[in-house]
């Protein structure tokens, strides 16, 4: 292994590195947001958009990425739907990662104990009152170690957008290694790259967990 | 006989082919103090949990303040303000301060100024002896304070009747005292109370009326004195015996 072809791919890995933050960022920000909506739709009961919710979950689920992205980035544009691979790899991100986010919010929600609902109702709340500020605020806070993982999951799944040539970390590995047969060099320095968004990460979002646990329960 | 707060006639409950209730009627006087003792699984919890909503029952009717109730929940939604329920659990909502914890009901069910409900719940807070509390999150508080505050939260609405499910049965016994002073203060206000407790020697103290309920039915419904000097049944009297006190 060469320091010098390591240095030399440095600058190409740098910039591979911040389109990979820069792509996990909106991915996971948005499937946090379609999470929400859906994990809303089922908790509140919203006929037919609750369906429709249930349906995406399955798909969504039960799908490979992979193959999320080609439908996004090779099957569209058939029927008229054409986007950049940048825009193609975020949304497939948030198509995978919003039913995760979902499940993750849901299960948070149901993981209120009956007693602070039936305690709430006593005091007279409504339903959506019970909700704004009993539940939801408990149930996300239960949430967190599930959103978390989910969060180093979606990163680690950026690796794919490879097959649709977005020149992030995993894709400039392979660029690197078809170019000029630096396999040992590029596969460690991607590995280190990986290493340096989830480790600290991971530690943050373990942190994270601890201060929600902390931060509103223990009787 | 004063006017009945509350009159319950011929209740029904079961949970699909298990009858829990049968044709309950039972009378509870303004002011009055009912207690209702019966062995575990006797359907105690149950029945006073229909007194507020919490559980829906087949048939019988309720009459509050004499306006009979349409059991549906708007109904028991605008009702809850004027029935007040304290549970075994220390229930507090661990989001929210003691203070939010209070003014949570005052505020947004009955959207009254801040300042008002929160000399209100000041007042009731140092009533319990706690009102250095205020800012308190529940999980710093032991049980006992959270009992207490539990009852504090229900009594900020102004409720003109108090239910009390088992609320000393799981502290320790050193917290058991205050809560029942809570409760013995609340008596001598001529709050109207239906309680359930297995603390007999209080029972015995603070009862109007006794209801002992057995395996879904009502046995008795008599005056406190009579019912510990000389109850009418002879499954009432084994209850008693069983009991150490």
């Amino acid at each position: 292994m060469s320091w010098t072809i390591i240095q030399q791919s440095i600058p190409v890995f740098v910039q591979a590195f911040w389109l990979t933050l820069k792509l996990s960022f909106y991915g996971i920000i948005g499937a946090i947001i379609v999470g929400l909506i859906a994990s809303f739709l089922r908790y509140f009961k919203v006929p037919v958009l609750r369906q429709i919710s249930a349906a995406y979950t399955e798909i969504s689920r039960n799908t490979p990425l992979l193959i999320q992205l080609f439908f996004i980035y090779y099957a569209f544009p058939e029927i008229g739907i054409k986007i950049s691979a940048t825009a193609a790899g975020i949304s497939g991100l948030i198509f995978l990662g919003g039913s995760y986010m979902a499940e993750a919010i849901y299960g948070g929600l149901q993981g209120v104990a009956k007693i602070q609902v039936e305690s709430g109702l006593a005091i007279g709340l409504s339903r959506g009152q019970l909700a704004r500020y009993v539940v939801f605020p408990q149930g996300l806070t239960l949430s967190v170690p599930a959103i978390a993982a989910n969060v180093i999951f979606l990163i680690k799944e950026t690796s794919i957008f490879t097959v649709i040539a977005i020149p992030e970390l995993t894709n400039t590995a392979l660029d690197q290694i078809g170019l000029y047969y630096h396999t040992d060099e590029s596969l460690f320095v991607l590995v280190i790259a990986y290493a340096i968004i989830l480790i600290p990460l991971s530690l943050a979002l373990t942190w994270l967990e601890r201060r929600a646990r902390r931060g509103s329960f223990g009787n | 006989m004063a006017t009945p707060l509350l009159q319950v006639e011929h209740l029904e409950k079961s949970y699909g082919d298990v009858h829990i209730l049968h044709d309950i009627n039972l009378t509870i006087a303004t002011g009055s103090v009912t207690v209702l003792l019966g062995p575990s699984g006797s359907g105690k919890s149950t029945l006073i949990r229909c007194l507020n909503g919490l559980e829906d029952f087949q048939s019988g009717q309720l009459t509050f303040s004499g306006q009979p109730v349409t059991p549906n929940a708007k109904t028991w939604q605008q009702l809850r303000q004027k029935i007040g329920m304290v549970f075994q659990s220390y229930d507090l909502f661990p989001n929210l301060t003691v203070l939010d914890n209070i003014l949570l009901g005052p505020l947004k069910v009955q959207h009254r100024s801040k300042a008002e409900a929160q000399e209100q719940a000041v007042k009731l807070l140092k009533e319990v002896g706690l009102a250095d509390y205020q800012d308190a999150y529940p999980r710093q508080l032991s049980g006992g304070q959270k009992q207490r505050i539990a009852i504090v939260r229900a009594l900020a609405l102004n409720p003109e009747f108090m239910l009390f499910d088992e609320v000393t049965a799981s502290l320790d016994p050193e917290m058991v005292r205050g809560v029942l002073e809570v409760l013995r203060n609340l008596a001598q206000q001529k709050m109207t109370m239906l309680v359930v407790t297995h603390e007999m020697n209080f029972a015995r103290e603070i009862a109007d009326q006794v209801v002992f309920l057995e395996e879904g039915h009502i046995l008795e419904q008599t005056p406190g004195q009579q019912f510990f000097a000389n109850p009418q049944t002879e499954r009432a009297q084994i209850f008693l015996n069983s009991m150490d006190f």
